[in-house]
């Protein structure tokens, strides 16, 4: 039985570590903003080349910083032993997978909350922040729910900042394509009914991807 | 009396390397056993396999009744354990370490019962205390405390005395004395069993995965840590 009470409890918890040590949520951030001017030197960005350069500004920024927050969503179980008191807890271990992945989406989220103002600042851009961001929480879940559960598994790896990346990347490939298509009619300020076939597909990966990863994470954590 | 733990021809392995080999024994309600033998002879596995942590080869294991295979999360619900790591959150205090466990148990009335398990092993003083700041005696006070916060029938603890001082081992010398007198089943590994000698009823003895003795802890000979040499001659 999954247990909502214990959920809870579980990404409180990992909100409340995060809240003290800042671990992730600083290096992640200053990380975005980083390569986000980092953009901001190298495209000059016009009327003409926005539709074509500014989605793929924003979701390389935002992959390339989850995949450093990913890489730590079992960085405190890992280190110190904890995951297998966690595994001897009488929940369901798809719970302990449930409540990282909202953990990871949370922290992932308040980067990019922070983010895409900058963004705008940075490029003097004028973007509907309501689609930006539903586009932005469908394509985060997709990309975090695999990345949660290749975290797990390159946690017992000594190679897993490298790994992370190498597995997870060939296997979000649908969820970036469509996050950076609906992106891209949000940017050029097209009908919104344009991107809704991307958004319905996002839609049915993040379900595919968390129903997934839900039912393999115990055989991940297993010995 | 019926086992509360029953492991009948369990058998284990890391790839090739065979870490329990046909391991068979019975734990009773009340009864408190030390389980012995050199590194690498399967303690360690054992308590895990007991845990759930490591799925075994082969075998029975029951705990409680509940076929381990089959019923693993209602086991884990009716065991605690404490193992070489404490499983404690570094970031989190000695009372929020314990809250999130006792959610995680559901154990009901949380707070009067963190306030016991902390009297207990002598840690109503540092309940506020960020794990990290604590000395490894009392970060594994603490991790006994977290293994016993539910009530657990079945208790399995490896080298629960690790980092204890002396204060600490009579509390837990204490503790184990209490839950025999509670019919509560316990099973804890050592390394120092001059020392401990009196605090079981029965001494489990494994060598290179096999148990090579099963009987009262007072027949144990008083050489039987100089394992490897002593192991054949038991």
């Amino acid at each position: 039985m999954l247990g909502f009470d214990r959920l809870v409890a579980l990404v409180a918890k990992d909100l409340l570590i995060e809240l003290r040590s800042r671990d992730v949520a600083y290096s992640t951030l200053v990380f975005a903003l980083l390569v986000l001017v980092i953009f901001n030197f190298a495209f000059e960005l016009r009327a003409e080349n926005l539709q074509v350069l500014a989605p793929g500004v924003l979701w390389v920024t935002f992959i390339f910083a989850a995949v450093l927050a990913l890489g730590r969503v079992f960085a405190a179980e890992r280190d110190r032993g904890v995951l297998e008191g966690l595994l001897l807890c009488p929940i369901d271990r798809g719970a302990i997978y449930l409540a990282k992945l909202v953990s990871a989406l949370v922290l992932m989220l308040v980067v990019e909350a922070v983010a895409i103002p900058a963004f705008i600042a940075l490029f003097g851009l004028n973007l509907p922040l309501l689609p930006l961001g539903l586009v932005a929480l469908l394509g985060s879940l997709g990309f975090a729910s695999v990345g949660t559960l290749f975290s797990a598994l390159a946690a017992h790896t000594r190679t897993r900042e490298g790994l992370l990346p190498i597995l997870l990347f060939p296997i979000s490939v649908p969820v970036i394509i469509a996050t950076v298509k609906a992106t891209t009619v949000v940017v050029a300020g097209d009908p919104w009914e344009l991107a809704l076939p991307w958004l319905q597909l996002l839609v049915g990966f993040d379900a595919l991807f968390v129903g997934i990863s839900y039912l393999v994470f115990e055989l991940v954590v297993e010995d | 009396m019926k086992a509360t733990v029953r492991v009948e021809g369990l058998e284990k392995r890391y790839g090739l390397t065979p870490a329990l080999r046909g391991v068979s024994f019975e734990l009773t309600p009340g009864e408190v056993c030390v389980l012995l033998g050199p590194n690498g002879s399967g303690k360690t596995t054992l308590l895990k396999v007991l845990a759930t942590l490591v799925r075994p080869d082969r075998g029975v294991v029951e705990v409680g009744g509940l076929d381990l295979r089959r019923h693993g999360r209602l086991v884990r619900g009716i065991i605690g354990f404490s193992g070489h790591q404490t499983y404690l959150y570094e970031e989190l205090t000695v009372a929020e370490n314990l809250r999130f466990y006792g959610r995680m148990y559901r154990v009901a009335d949380l707070d009067r019962r963190i306030r016991e398990v902390a009297e207990v092993f002598g840690l109503n003083d540092r309940l506020n205390t960020r794990v990290r700041a604590l000395s490894r005696g009392f970060q594994q006070r603490t991790a006994l405390a977290r293994a016993l916060l539910h009530d657990p029938p079945v208790l399995l603890l490896d080298e629960p005395t690790t980092g204890l001082d002396v204060e600490g081992r009579c509390r837990l010398a204490a503790l184990l004395g209490e839950l025999r007198a509670r019919g509560r089943t316990v099973l804890f590994s050592s390394h120092a069993f001059e020392l401990e000698r009196a605090w079981a009823d029965r001494a489990l003895v494994l060598s290179a995965g096999r148990l090579v003795f099963d009987r009262p802890a007072s027949d144990l000979p008083a050489n039987v840590l100089n394992l490897g040499g002593a192991h054949a001659r038991v």
